[in-house]
């Protein structure tokens, strides 16, 4: 017994979101949760976040980008295929409650982490605006979802392509000095972007709270693998986070973590299971 | 007239620097000749005080006597009476401190091979006996099982064979727990513990994989929208202890759960057939000195690594790992280093463990535990070049449950409170039993406690 894709939308060529029929995660899932899956016998267990959730329906959209092993092969699914294991909803929801006015920032796949907080904070009645980074315009996702649930979005590429150029940081910092005041900065993507961005609020006392991702097996808080050091006492991102103050996190420490399994990843890619033509209709 | 020799008839096994570089089990079992021989060393003792060393009351005079008249299935019942996972207790309980402890022929001898001979009457089933499961009769009543360990497992068991509805709810994707994801293939086959499951959902039980108690469902829920009698957890000890020292999050520095899942419920060893990798070094630390120590070890030995040391505060007395398994990692090359404790790591440019700094001790006074209390040596530091750090220093109860279940008492540990007797919690019509009630212990008293636990839920649902 799987569980069954129902849609596939591929959103850019690196980018694709899956719908999956997951009804007792679907009645439990908030913003800032998120799911293990695993492909089939041979798969690795990897977390995705909770893109979107349909809870009359029973589904749980993940937003997925082609980096390694495991997102190259789930990019050869397609609606009607199964995934053998969908384990969730796990880590804590993202504290949204009482925000008013709030920068929801995200960057690369980072945007499809950001939306569902977005949406609930819109939902809220909170003043929402977005701001989103890819590398050029054609790996925009997102832009009309977004659009319906913020009351500013603002989208800018590396290179410029889309007619605003810069990082996401340089939008925030223009914001902030057009006297835009936030409660609360949500910052979700690279790392190295979310670093950035608690550079900028630091200086202002903005609270900004950023969503981890690390590398973890079951996602209950019994492997330890997704440690994380905040505020100088280490907290396990599958249950403790995967929401943290961003000025409390150890940028370095995470980032070194980030890159423990990279040899074994293009080794995986290059001489593992090979799942081309093979459907997972009876996974 | 029984057989008097002195000595247990020893197991067969792969030779040591062979098995240390295959997951293929070490030993290979009794033969029929082996056991006939060894089962005649039995006096057959009146008492039967080895069935006072034996958690859930295996009859094992009862069974060794059918081994001497060659019903090798007649003995296999017979345990199963009491035990409903022989092939695995076979393997793995220590029999040095349970039965074997108690044995008369262990007074002035070694004792009887009992776990050896448990195992090879079940082993014996499994190859010569189709199993015939009867399917009970239901009795009307749902009972939800939270962790597919070998406490979940008994408890199943017992309740399917009373008649009950059964469900377990397993937050892995494959049912076993500990017996899956934390002992290595090569001292307990998968396939084995399978197959038990197997014969459980034939019986009835339904077993939901991917469902995280706590998160997914809670226990309230199950009582109020999913209509269950009764509910025990045995959710096991999953939360992983760190030694809290400098350097302990370096890219390298493993818990054993993590470790050992990776290998055994992922399959690590085969990476990259199988897609989960297993990083693994030249210089390898295990920090601790149980089983899973021991296992983390001699899968880090099997997995290429030169040099591996199990570091452990204490001496070789108060070691708490099951002594034939110091035995074997011993044989397999595994450098004990005894009396000696971590105090730092140290990390290269990258982030990656390069160097372990660790402090001799000595054994002081007693302390609570009746153990002499290790104390460092001052000035007796040392630094020793690792790669790869495995901190198997204990487990204690995952909070999720606790965190969830409203008015459920657990004490400073995080263990759920439970009576001994029946396994009763402080919530009306919820049980817990194994690690998550004791602390990280052994697969038998877990399943000593399912077994408890079965009898308890059905006085209470049948109004006995």
């Amino acid at each position: 017994m799987g569980y069954k894709i129902l849609k596939k939308e591929v959103l850019n060529p690196q980018i694709f979101l899956m719908e999956v029929e997951a009804p007792l995660i679907a009645a439990k899932a908030e913003p800032g949760q998120f799911i293990i899956l695993r492909i089939d016998e041979y798969g690795e267990r990897v977390p995705f976040t909770v893109s979107d959730f349909d809870r009359d329906k029973g589904t749980v959209t993940i937003i997925v980008q082609i980096v390694g092993k495991t997102t190259k092969d789930l990019a050869l699914l397609d609606a009607g295929d199964e995934l053998l294991d969908f384990a969730g909803p796990l880590g804590m929801p993202t504290p949204l409650e009482g925000l008013k006015k709030v920068a929801v920032i995200g960057g690369g796949l980072g945007t499809a982490i950001a939306y569902p907080q977005a949406k609930k904070l819109h939902s809220m009645g909170a003043d929402v605006t977005v701001i989103t980074g890819f590398r050029d315009k054609d790996l925009i996702i997102l832009e009309d979802e977004l659009k319906a649930v913020s009351n500013k979005l603002i989208i800018t590429t590396d290179d410029g392509s889309n007619g605003v150029k810069g990082f996401v940081t340089e939008r925030l910092q223009e914001e902030i000095d057009a006297g835009e005041k936030y409660d609360e900065v949500i910052a979700i993507g690279p790392l190295i972007m979310m670093k950035n961005v608690c550079k900028v609020t630091e200086q202002y006392g903005i609270k900004t709270t950023v969503s981890m991702n690390p590398v973890m097996i079951d996602g209950t808080g019994m492997c330890g693998g997704c440690r994380v050091t905040v505020g100088g006492e280490t907290k396990f991102a599958c249950v403790d986070g995967p929401d943290f103050d961003g000025h409390l996190i150890d940028w370095d420490s995470a980032m070194k973590r980030g890159r423990m399994f990279k040899e074994y990843e293009q080794r995986s890619c290059d001489e593992g299971h090979c799942r081309i033509g093979r459907t997972n209709k009876n996974a | 007239m029984p057989n008097m020799r002195s000595d247990k008839n020893p197991m067969p096994e792969q030779a040591a620097d062979v098995r240390n570089k295959n997951f293929l089990e070490v030993t290979t079992g009794y033969t029929v000749e082996m056991a006939l021989d060894e089962a005649e060393r039995c006096l057959n003792c009146k008492n039967k005080p080895c069935m006072q060393g034996c958690p859930v009351s295996v009859k094992i005079p009862e069974f060794i006597s059918l081994i001497k008249e060659k019903d090798f299935e007649g003995a296999y019942q017979k345990i199963k009476e009491t035990n409903a996972l022989p092939a695995v207790c076979g393997r793995v309980c220590p029999q040095e401190k349970q039965c074997e402890s108690k044995c008369v022929r262990g007074i002035k001898t070694e004792p009887v091979g009992i776990g050896r001979l448990e195992r090879f009457a079940a082993d014996y089933h499994m190859a010569h006996v189709e199993d015939k499961i009867e399917i009970p009769e239901p009795n009307g009543k749902k009972v939800a099982v939270v962790g597919s360990g070998p406490s979940g497992l008994t408890v199943a068991g017992d309740l399917a064979k009373m008649g009950y509805a059964v469900t377990i709810y397993e937050a892995f994707h494959t049912a076993g727990g500990v017996l899956m994801y934390g002992i290595p293939e090569f001292r307990l086959p998968k396939d084995i513990v399978q197959k038990e499951i197997e014969n459980l959902k034939k019986m009835g039980v339904d077993i939901e994989t991917n469902v995280i108690i706590g998160k997914t469902i809670t226990i309230d829920e199950l009582f109020e929208d999913m209509d269950y009698d009764a509910v025990y957890i045995g959710s096991g000890a999953g939360l992983p202890s760190f030694m809290k020292l400098e350097g302990e999050n370096l890219n390298g520095v493993y818990s054993a759960n993590e470790f050992l899942t990776r290998i055994n419920l992922m399959k690590g060893y085969k990476f990259p057939e199988y897609d989960t990798p297993v990083y693994i070094g030249k210089n390898v630390a295990v920090l601790g000195g149980g089983n899973v120590a021991m296992d983390a070890a001699r899968c880090a030995k099997r997995l290429g690594a030169e040099n591996v040391y199990i570091v452990y505060r204490r001496s070789m007395n108060e070691l708490p790992a099951r002594r034939e398994e110091v035995m074997h990692a011993e044989e397999e090359g595994i450098e004990f280093r005894l009396l000696e404790n971590p105090t730092r790591f140290i990390g290269d440019e990258n982030g990656w463990v390069s160097q372990m700094e660790t402090i001799k001790m000595e054994l002081g006074e007693p302390d609570a535990s009746g153990r002499r209390r290790p104390e460092p040596i001052e000035g007796s530091e040392s630094v020793t070049d690792i790669d790869t750090v495995v901190v198997a220093i204990g487990q204690t109860p995952n909070p999720l449950i606790r965190k969830t279940t409203k008015g459920l008492e657990t004490n400073k540990r995080g263990c759920i409170v439970a009576d001994e007797e029946t396994g009763k919690t402080s919530r009306d019509h919820i049980y817990a039993g194994g690690d998550v009630v004791t602390g990280a212990a052994t697969v038998i008293l877990a399943m000593g406690a399912g077994k408890a636990a079965a009898k308890a839920i059905d006085e209470e649902l049948q109004g006995k």
